[in-house]
């Protein structure tokens, strides 16, 4: 029996949510059932990302160690976004929610950081001290 | 608690699909609605969690930037074997979330409450785990602040590493805690039947949280324990 939209309520006859039923072996439910095989593919794939992210740090690549480590990361993050977190089968009105997130965090992120990697392009002026040392500065550094 | 009016039921036509019987709070049209608005809610709580997370991404990024070389020193100071298993651990506990999820939708009881206890399991691991960790960290004079011996160079700087992954790990590990809280709260309720294909809003919710802890610990493992130069 294929899946029945609910009937429109009179007083909001185009109410905004997908119709959202979805019969698997008799039962109605309200979300999608991902077939338990693909939960199994995505945990295994996790678990082979994270292997490869743990025997790259192993590998001297230079700056790419980081790229990697952070795109294998990426990659995981969205494995689990769109399948065990249902995103894939979710509403637009989720997935904006979820890029805002994503926008803000960036924001936040980048405008930091464009402060404290440009203060060392600009010298400072007479009677100031240097308080976050730029990475030239720095101890750490050779 | 009062009986919920079965709005969607009275102009459904034909024989009503099982979820329509299901009670639903009387400002939503039918529960199919109330289900997307619950969990709309909490994407966006779990959006303010990004930002709460954030502050301490954005504040190791500004320091790793500046102190390199320390922050390099003090990644490899903590186990990556311990690392890399409790990240094993948790992905682990995802799915037997996310299994949990799909019993409470194919409306199984005892494959939900089997499914919760595992997650409350596999996350009670990896806290023990973490625990060691810590153990480990005040057995080497490693905890910055309280307990802090470093001959080699940069100690200051190799302290602040030690800041961030204390803080970033104890914050994660109180999101663990009161997950762990949550799902035995959702097992109790499932074992008492509360659970059904037609209402099942907490578990995918409470399901939604446990993957972004998931997700903050899928971004601090190479963070802390991999990129810092272990070759």
């Amino acid at each position: 029996m294929p899946a029945q939209p609910l009937a429109p309520t009179p007083g909001n006859p185009a109410s905004g949510h997908a119709p959202s039923g979805h019969t698997t072996s008799g039962h109605v439910t309200l979300g999608h059932v991902v077939p338990l095989g693909l939960y199994i593919a995505i945990f295994v794939t996790l678990l082979v990302l994270t292997g490869i992210t743990t025997a790259v740090a192993f590998v001297d690549l230079g700056r790419w160690n980081t790229v990697v480590a952070m795109a294998i990361a990426v990659s995981k993050m969205a494995l689990v976004i769109l399948y065990f977190m249902h995103l894939r089968y979710s509403a637009n009105l989720t997935r904006i929610v979820l890029l805002a997130s994503f926008l803000w965090l960036s924001i936040l992120i980048s405008l930091t950081l464009s402060d404290f990697l440009t203060r060392h392009w600009t010298p400072n002026a007479d009677g100031w001290g240097s308080p976050s040392a730029p990475a030239s500065n720095s101890p750490s550094q050779p | 608690m009062p009986e919920a009016p079965l709005h969607a039921a009275a102009h459904a036509t034909g024989p009503a699909p099982a979820y329509v019987t299901a009670a639903h709070a009387h400002q939503f049209d039918d529960p199919g609605q109330q289900h997307e608005a619950g969990n709309l809610g909490m994407w966006v709580f779990l959006a303010t969690e990004v930002m709460f997370f954030g502050g301490l991404f954005a504040g190791y990024s500004i320091y790793r930037s500046l102190y390199l070389t320390a922050f390099e020193a003090g990644s490899r100071l903590l186990d990556v074997r311990l690392g890399a298993t409790n990240t094993a651990v948790l992905i682990g506990s995802s799915l037997t979330m996310a299994l949990a999820v799909r019993s409470a939708q194919l409306g199984r009881r005892k494959a939900l409450v089997l499914f919760l206890l595992l997650t409350i399991a596999l996350g009670s691991v990896f806290l023990g785990v973490k625990g060691y960790e810590y153990y480990h960290k005040f057995e080497n004079h490693l905890v910055p602040g309280i307990d802090f011996i470093y001959d080699q160079p940069n100690a200051p700087q190799v302290e602040l590493f030690l800041c961030f992954y204390f803080f970033m790990t104890a914050l994660h590990a109180v999101h663990m805690i009161i997950g762990i809280g949550i799902l035995a709260t959702l097992a109790f309720m499932g074992w008492r039947g509360r659970f059904s294909p037609g209402y099942y809003s907490p578990v995918e919710a409470s399901g939604l949280y446990w993957h972004f802890v998931d997700i903050v610990w899928i971004f601090l493992f190479p963070l802390l324990y991999l990129i810092g130069g272990r070759y």
